[in-house]
């Protein structure tokens, strides 16, 4: 065990969703590595068919199976854990679950062929959202053979759909029972349902500091909340760390920026040409100071939802493998993870 | 002729050019979701509409306050005008929220008898195809460009896509539910009701009663009568639906249509900027240009980061607080610049004759028309 607490010490099912090109996958993918710190095993599941994880993993596209992608940092007498990924198709999902339910692998093949799979798939639109969300509840359950009876993952992180779509694919039993009032993929959707209504589960909102993501998050958590679901974290992705101070920052926002003293300054750190691009300065601190003002009256709405937030850095460069453990280690650190 | 080195600029993209070309009449904005497809669709809009053109912008998803500061609040599918466009140069702009739901029952309503038509809307799966499958708002929204083109009340259509995971997704949808809805499944699902004792018919038979078992398992019963009722119903009008979905498919082929592509200068959204434009050129579409859109630029390039963030350690943070932040700002700024410039000369060396233009990130988002009015402002200056 962790011998530590975390924000999130009973969940073993995280949902990451977020408003689109706010690093949802991302996030994911660092959640899946500080989770698994300390010898812990943890699936990270994408189900949009982007294969975002291999890319961020920098490894081929990824199968419908288990693969190991990642290690992550260990601790004194404690091995890394591991991180597993899997790209969940809606297809082959619905294959698997012939062949668990009805022992049809040879016919599932040949439906296949026929283009059914994808057509059981469309006429029930539900059916897709119930087969991937299955996929990832059936992870969370499964247990090790043998005596041990373990989980095999100590838990299991989704890179789901963005915010827009996150209500309907989670509210499985609702979508599907429009369609199917008893029969299997009801009791399925109910048995997916009870995972991800228990407190095993929570639902993480990527977002970043700016009013359309913010005002996303804010509906997005208010509309899960009323279907029940456990909201997680707020996690604040590309923070800047703070340049100025706030009387500067105050002063270059109203666009007042004293370009004598600018200047001299300029000149101080040895840049000879500092009267010419000293107004040119001003406008790009002037303009960060107008940004900063508005994230922290994106920061005020987010602090309303009430729930543990926690602050990702923009990584200038872009996010490599590096910046993966590095924004592991900052979600481990705010106890995230 | 010198042979073109990877860094060659792209051709600059005129946007006044393309929507002060009377010939211009339908704009497509594709791009992948979270990239400012809507607001550029709504920009482009409202500037044709100011330089005297009659434009209508058939929006799919607006957020709420971009939609009322185009005096757009519910999704009734009916063209509104824009208060407050200038009409100065005798152009008007109107905009509009697509109902795809409704747009689906107009043409059930179109097609079939009135009996037939409400035995159609009230038949549970026609329900849940109309309002959630995943290719109907694209499909819909096809449609819808086609009616508007064809009652030809405007001489500028500007068209803002779903926002789909992929850009891709409004070419392939519509027609993905026109085969759906056509094809040989639905077919196979009526056999036995027609099946007319023909040899193959009863091939056709005995594969669906496995598919119809299987089906049955996975769904329950209840919902393949459901398409069974469905399918029959719609029996008269089979075949509209993929003819539909050609249709307008050819019409993005004709000359009067521009693809605009948007994508903000990242790794994912330049990616699908880049399949969509071999897409494009593959299906013979007329692509305008790409938007990148949201990039950082700085006026003070002359001084590069690593200068910038030298100077900012050698100064006395103390004594000169407000050049040190303002240097270590620059380096920051310039190394975004530098990263953003990598993508988009990325993308150029992949596409060169690809226009393109570059729209800066505003501090605030856009929800008002004098805001829009500045992003038409960056499009058109950013190409000269």
């Amino acid at each position: 065990m962790s011998g530590r607490d975390t924000d999130w010490d009973g969940v073993r099912l995280h949902v990451v969703t977020g408003k689109g090109g706010t690093g949802k996958t991302t996030v994911a993918a660092a959640l899946a590595l500080a989770l698994a710190a300390r010898g812990r095993k943890v699936l990270l599941i994408e189900v949009e068919g982007r294969q975002g994880i291999a890319q961020l993993f920098d490894c081929p596209p990824l199968p419908y199976a288990e693969r190991k992608v990642a290690v992550a940092p260990g601790s004194p007498g404690l091995p890394g854990g591991d991180v597993y990924a899997l790209a969940a198709d809606p297809e082959d999902a619905l294959l698997e679950y012939l062949e668990i339910f009805y022992n049809l692998r040879r016919a599932g093949r040949a439906l296949t062929r026929l283009g059914v799979v994808d057509f059981a798939t469309t006429i029930a639109p539900g059916l897709r959202d119930v087969l991937l969300t299955g996929k990832a509840t059936e992870a969370v359950r499964r247990r090790e053979g043998g005596g041990s009876r373990r989980h095999v993952y100590d838990a299991v992180v989704m890179d789901a759909p963005p915010t827009g779509r996150i209500g309907k694919f989670l509210n499985v039993t609702a979508e599907v029972a429009g369609l199917a009032k008893v029969g299997p993929v009801r009791s399925h959707a109910d048995s997916v349902q009870n995972v991800i209504r228990s407190p095993q589960t929570a639902v993480h909102f990527v977002t970043v500091l700016e009013e359309m993501p913010v005002q996303e998050t804010l509906d997005g958590t208010a509309d899960l909340r009323e279907h029940g679901l456990q909201i997680g974290g707020i996690m604040i992705n590309m923070v800047r760390p703070p340049m100025l101070r706030p009387a500067e920052l105050a002063a270059a926002a109203r666009g007042t920026v004293d370009l004598d003293e600018l200047t001299i300054g300029l000149k101080a750190a040895g840049i000879e040409e500092g009267r010419e691009v000293a107004g040119d300065l001003a406008v790009e601190l002037t303009d960060h100071a107008r940004r900063t003002v508005l994230e922290r009256r994106e920061r005020r709405r987010l602090a309303a939802v009430g729930q543990p937030r926690y602050d990702l850095p923009l990584i200038p460069d872009g996010v490599d493998l590096g910046g993966l453990y590095q924004l592991a280690t900052t979600l481990r650190e705010q106890g995230a993870a | 002729m010198t042979a073109p080195s990877s860094h060659t600029a792209p051709p600059g993209f005129d946007i006044d050019r393309l929507i002060g070309d009377p010939r211009t009449r339908i704009i497509v904005c594709c791009g992948s979701g979270g990239v400012g497809k809507t607001t550029a669709a709504a920009a482009l809009g409202l500037r044709a509409a100011e330089q005297g053109r009659n434009v209508v912008v058939l929006t799919v998803d607006p957020a709420r306050r971009l939609a009322q500061s185009m005096g757009l609040s519910s999704l009734d599918n009916t063209p509104r005008v824009v208060a407050g466009t200038d009409d100065a140069a005798g152009g008007s702009m109107h905009a509009m929220m697509l109902d795809m739901k409704r747009t689906f029952d107009e043409i059930v309503e179109a097609h079939a008898d009135p009996d037939r038509a409400a035995q159609i809307l009230a038949n549970p799966f026609y329900q849940s195809l109309s309002s959630s499958f995943s290719g109907t708002q694209e499909y819909m929204a096809m449609e819808k460009l086609g009616q508007l083109r064809r009652a030809d009340e405007w001489d500028l259509i500007v068209v803002d896509t779903p926002p789909s995971r992929s850009a891709l997704d409004f070419l392939d949808a519509p027609q993905r539910l026109g085969r759906f809805l056509d094809g040989r499944l639905i077919r196979l699902l009526m056999a036995p009701a027609r099946a007319g004792g023909r040899a193959y018919m009863r091939v056709l038979s005995a594969g669906f009663g496995m598919v119809a078992g299987v089906l049955t398992k996975v769904l329950g019963a209840q919902i393949l009568r459901d398409v069974q009722t469905f399918v029959s119903a719609l029996d008269t009008m089979f075949g509209g639906f993929r003819e539909r979905a050609e249709h307008t498919y050819q019409l993005l082929q004709t000359p009067g249509t521009a693809f605009v592509v948007i994508a903000a200068p990242e790794p994912d959204a330049l990616r699908e900027a880049s399949y969509f434009v071999e897409r494009l050129a593959n299906e013979r579409m007329p692509l305008a240009g790409l938007i990148v859109n949201r990039v950082h630029r700085s006026a003070a390039s002359r001084l590069s980061a690593a200068r910038s963030l030298a100077a900012a350690e050698n100064v006395d943070d103390a004594r000169y607080p407000l050049a040190a932040a303002v240097l270590r700002l620059h380096a920051d700024r310039m190394q975004v610049q530098a990263r953003e410039r990598r993508l988009a000369e990325h993308f150029t060396s992949a596409h060169p004759d690809v226009p393109v233009v570059e729209v800066p990130a505003l501090p605030e988002d856009v929800h008002d028309l004098d805001s829009l009015r500045v992003v038409g402002d960056c499009l058109a200056t950013a190409a000269g």
